[in-house]
């Protein structure tokens, strides 16, 4: 065996075969980081609360409502690209993945309207 | 006096975690699989690797001055484990949960031996001290290079390529021992059953009996 170092090398390497992670994990993951990144806005949203009341900083929370928006469209075009990967039938993949990229702008929008929402409440 | 850089908007970040995420969760779930043995402690390790690192990703990109950031995800992975077993003192699962399926054609003859070839392999990996065995992990499920794998496990480069040397000359050494041992085994029981089956001859044999 010893002389034949490349060949046992070979065959490690075949033995340690990479691993496809289950398709739960990978909505487990993302959930997590959607989750984080909802608890980052829901910090933002308190200092808001107290920062409102100067006017010097009403840019601030309009600007970081585009950027927390945009923050989001990372996480969501993860998820329509996720949504198009599991519907491989052919010829439909490119439509799949077009719908899946409309629900989930249709989502970002649907969250950027709420956010506007509370910002003219409080105002 | 040197001035702060400016911290990156956090839309950029995200999609570039996002990016990071897409391109190495396949890897950090073989280095977990292999790592610790088992699927559902992967899945953990896994999910808690990318937690970690979305939380330290603006500094790590700040110090890592663009090099890759692969060995940085593994170098958690890494760290977490080793506190999961330290925590819980106990080391990886007795066995890895399946052998990986061969993908290339074979006769089932050869498919079973390439299974039982390969199941020793990874049994030989299992046994090795933790360092070579993550370096061989980090060498050919992730096909990480003699630097990535010094910056994850924190040596020098050269100390990388020796660690990977020296670990596949031992992982060979005891596969060696492990099949000269089966071969006496087998030599053994096959003597003690010939002479078995020559006193059992011979009390056949025996006259007036």
């Amino acid at each position: 065996m010893n002389e034949a170092l490349p060949n046992f090398e070979l065959l490690l390497r075949e033995a340690l075969a990479p691993v496809e992670p289950p398709a739960d994990l990978v909505e487990r993951v993302e959930g997590a980081l959607e989750a984080i990144t909802e608890l980052a806005a829901g910090e933002l949203e308190a200092w808001e609360l107290s920062a409102m009341r100067d006017p010097r900083n009403w840019a601030r929370p309009a600007a970081a409502l585009v950027a927390g928006g945009a923050a989001g469209t990372a996480l969501v075009l993860l998820r329509a690209r996720r949504r198009a990967q599991r519907t491989p039938r052919h010829g439909l993949r490119a439509t799949r993945f077009e719908q899946a990229a409309e629900r989930a702008l249709k989502d970002l929008a649907e969250e950027t309207r709420k956010q506007t929402r509370k910002l003219l409440d409080r105002r | 006096m040197s001035e702060k850089p400016t911290p990156k908007p956090k839309a950029q970040l995200d999609a570039e975690f996002s990016e990071l995420y897409r391109a190495h969760l396949r890897d950090v779930y073989s280095y977990a699989y292999y790592r610790v043995g088992n699927h559902h402690d992967a899945e953990d390790l896994t999910e808690q690797t990318f937690l970690q690192a979305y939380r330290h990703f603006e500094r790590a990109q700040r110090e890592s001055r663009g090099r890759p950031l692969r060995p940085w995800l593994i170098r958690i992975a890494h760290n977490l484990a080793a506190n999961h077993y330290r925590d819980r003192s106990r080391r990886p699962a007795s066995s890895i949960d399946d052998t990986q399926p061969i993908t290339a054609p074979h006769t089932t003859e050869q498919l079973v031996e390439g299974r039982e070839e390969l199941g020793r392999i990874l049994d030989g990996v299992r046994r090795l001290p933790d360092d070579r065995r993550e370096a061989l992990i980090m060498r050919f499920a992730l096909g990480m290079d003699n630097r990535e794998i010094a910056r994850a496990l924190d040596r020098s480069d050269g100390a990388a390529k020796v660690l990977i040397h020296r670990a596949i000359k031992q992982l060979q050494e005891m596969l060696d021992e492990d099949a000269s041992g089966a071969l006496l085994a087998e030599s053994a029981h096959g003597n003690s059953t010939d002479a078995a089956r020559e006193d059992l001859g011979a009390h056949e044999r025996t006259p007036g009996r």
